[in-house]
């Protein structure tokens, strides 16, 4: 803790130096039009300021600012960069990145990672290379982890399990007090890609499972075979609540928060609903996914959120200016803080917020996740790939015995999609 | 002293009568077929591309075709479904025809009855999707209750089984278009002429006989119109669906209409060549059906002449 406080104080120290500097080094003028999808109210708040303190720094600066639904922007950020392109736009990370690089649509900003201020954000280097470049700067990600009802384990004399022997003991034990383990909404598919990074990747390994991604490995191997194999050890015993192929994430909630199910593998984002819905801090708590195979290295989803500059933009030499500016140390901690989004700085010599799930998380991704860093399925596998997947989990929840017949169909679109 | 031949009117003045309605469609002219014909056209024209809506087309052929209806398990689903559309669907007619008979009365209030049973129509199809899939809910929602009471447990709820999810959405889908058949039944009811009823009615008709023999051939303009529109509404089908499963689970609801949008134009999608394969199918399933109802009004207008 003492470490992480004199870090944070060195941080802001060494991100206001670098800020001050940054800004007697450019006198920016002109016009500068960001597009953003940060449209949820605190994200939104971030972004506002984010572009008022910019324009403060660079008065000469008349910065445009237009915000676009979050959903909406998914669809809309094609026509935004192929025509009356703005300088920066909102994305995310790695494989979601192909259509707009492969299209020249978005611009290699490889000198800017040069700027040695850019390796304090080393760890998501390789989630914004493609084809050898960088093409964006990220601001802010969150861990995936598991949340549960401690007050629940306590009462069970539960511990956090370390291996999945611990994990599937535990689990007997919940089922036994006529609770299940596990919540989860399966309507909209992803929240089913989670458990299969996680299980695929503890089982196999994160070079396994990225290889899957890249399309280099069948779907029917045996080692994919194993990994649901794990899964079913879940299924069978009924650790998952019933009828989550018709609930939405939020919908899996109240089985959460009524004690009906006492864990849910989440992003660190379901925290708030948690605590809106009544837990505490002294109910609710969390763990890092459990091992299962003892020869794997520890990799963790944390879903990247970026900038990035459109291939067409006009200002250029403002729209770097941002992206340093975004990825300076006080800015980002300043913006993932308890009161704004509430995440991770992606800088790691930023400060972190002293919210509990968030320093779990920060030093759960800093200390042990060797195995690497994962994006989540629908952004490390190709948008093809990751909607079919996504449908073949969601029926493998189900229907477990479907299994050859779902990864037969995978294989199909694997060979299709990687041709 | 004779005056020779008035001044020539001018060519508009002489063809005013022919010319004028085309003046007037002109711009609906234009419009249709900049957004209606042209893009028709330019949907054939995609569904030979392999095209992700942003870089170059590259010419495929009939590659898109070929994968459609060579065993592309999600069209099958598709197209399974729209047919289960179709032919259920239908049921608004009947269920909108008893409906009518029965709101056609003159009874105290009978108005405000009238306007509940359009209500459903006029409200938006998203309200009524979100309206009947928390009634579908498992356990909590007051079907699951309803059929309970009764043993029955649909596993995963209406909309979480596979085999029901399709109906489910049907069964909502049915309510406004139910509501839409009912008012044109309404409409033509008041045209129904009360001498031949009259006249029936003494030759001793009642009933049924009354309904099928002197009732519904009067109501046959406005069966006409309820046909047409509650097949377009079948094969159109999305809002539904969108809101109700979102094409699942696993992809058992998807229509091709749902299917088309998925691979074209949705989160994980932007294959505008398959997509737009997908609307050509799509396209010549509903010609059929449109030919037949152009045929059908052009006899009607020759017979009228």
């Amino acid at each position: 803790m003492n470490s992480i406080i004199k870090a944070s104080a060195a941080a802001l120290a060494l991100g206001v130096a670098s800020t001050s500097a940054f800004a007697d080094a450019h006198s920016l003028a002109g016009e500068l039009r960001i597009v953003s999808d940060m449209s949820n109210p605190a994200p939104r708040a971030v972004m506002e300021g984010l572009v008022a303190d910019f324009g403060a720094l660079n008065p000469d600066l008349n910065i445009e600012l237009e915000i676009v639904d979050r959903e909406a922007w998914k669809t809309q950020i094609r026509n935004a960069l192929s025509a009356n392109a703005p300088d920066v736009v909102n994305w995310y990370a790695a494989t979601r990145m192909t259509p707009y690089v492969d299209a020249g649509l978005f611009m290699d900003i490889s000198d800017l990672w040069e700027d040695p201020a850019m390796d304090a954000l080393a760890s998501t280097k390789g989630a914004m290379t493609l084809n050898g470049a960088q093409w964006g700067v990220p601001y802010t990600y969150y861990q995936w982890g598991v949340y549960y009802r401690k007050d629940i384990f306590e009462e069970l004399g539960l511990e956090e399990p370390a291996t999945w022997d611990q994990e599937l003991a535990n689990c007997q034990v919940i089922i036994d007090s006529g609770r299940k383990c596990y919540t989860i909404g399966t309507k909209f598919l992803w929240t089913a890609g989670g458990w299969f990074d996680y299980i695929n990747s503890r089982t196999n390994g994160y070079e396994f499972h990225i290889q899957l991604a890249n399309g280099e490995v069948e779907w029917t191997d045996e080692r994919v075979r194993d990994t649901f194999a794990n899964w079913r050890q879940l299924i069978d015993m009924g650790a998952f609540i019933d009828d989550h192929q018709s609930m939405s994430w939020q919908d899996a909630i109240p089985p959460f928060l009524n004690g009906d199910a006492t864990a849910y593998l989440m992003g660190n984002f379901a925290v708030a609903a948690f605590r809106d819905g009544g837990l505490t801090d002294d109910q609710l708590d969390f763990y890092q996914f459990p091992q299962i195979n003892p020869d794997v290295a520890p990799a963790e989803d944390a879903p990247t959120d970026t900038f990035h500059i459109p291939a067409a933009a006009q200002n250029v030499e403002a729209a770097k200016a941002f992206l340093l500016y975004v990825t300076s140390a006080d800015v980002q901690g300043e913006i993932n803080g308890g009161d704004a989004l509430g995440q991770l700085p992606v800088n790691a010599s930023a400060s972190v917020s002293d919210d509990k799930f968030i320093q779990e998380g920060f030093e759960m991704l800093s200390d042990n996740a060797s195995g690497g860093i994962m994006q989540f399925f629908d952004r490390d596998f190709p948008a093809e790939m990751a909607s079919s997947g996504m449908e073949g989990l969601q029926e493998f929840m189900v229907f477990p015995d479907n299994l050859d017949d779902i990864l037969e169909r995978l294989e199909e679109t694997r060979q299709r999609v990687y041709q | 002293m004779t005056t020779t031949t008035a001044p020539t009117r001018s060519w508009y003045k002489r063809n005013e009568i022919a010319v004028t309605p085309w003046l007037f469609l002109i711009p609906g002219i234009i419009f249709f077929a900049l957004y209606v014909i042209f893009p028709i056209f330019q949907s054939f024209w995609i569904s030979f591309h392999e095209w992700d809506g942003l870089g170059e087309k590259t010419w495929v052929g009939t590659a898109n075709y070929e994968r459609l209806l060579g065993g592309d398990r999600k069209f099958g689903i598709s197209f399974w479904n729209n047919v289960r559309w179709l032919a259920l669907y239908l049921l608004a007619i009947p269920m909108g025809l008893f409906i009518s008979l029965f709101l056609n009365q003159k009874v105290f209030g009978i108005r405000l009855y009238k306007s509940l049973f359009f209500f459903p129509f006029v409200i938006s199809q998203v309200v009524v999707g979100l309206v009947f899939s928390w009634f579908y809910l498992p356990n909590d929602g007051l079907f699951d209750i309803i059929v309970g009471t009764v043993g029955i447990d649909v596993s995963g709820g209406i909309l979480g089984n596979p085999n029901t999810a399709t109906y489910g959405i049907i069964t909502a889908g049915l309510w406004p278009q139910t509501a839409y058949c009912m008012i044109l039944y309404l409409t033509g009811l008041n045209a129904v002429d009360p001498e031949q009823v009259e006249a029936a009615r003494l030759d001793g008709a009642k009933g049924a006989r009354m309904l099928w023999y002197v009732i519904l051939p009067q109501l046959k303009p406005a069966t006409f119109i309820a046909f047409v529109v509650t097949i377009i509404g079948a094969l159109r089908s999305f809002d539904f669906i969108a809101v109700m499963t979102n094409g699942g689970p696993f992809g058992s609801t998807r229509v091709l209409s749902f299917y088309m949008f998925e691979e074209s134009l949705s989160e994980f999608g932007f294959r505008m060549g398959y997509g737009a394969a997908i609307a050509v199918v799509l396209f010549f399933l509903m010609l059929i059906f449109i030919t037949y109802f152009l045929w059908s009004m052009y006899q009607d207008e020759k017979g009228a002449r």
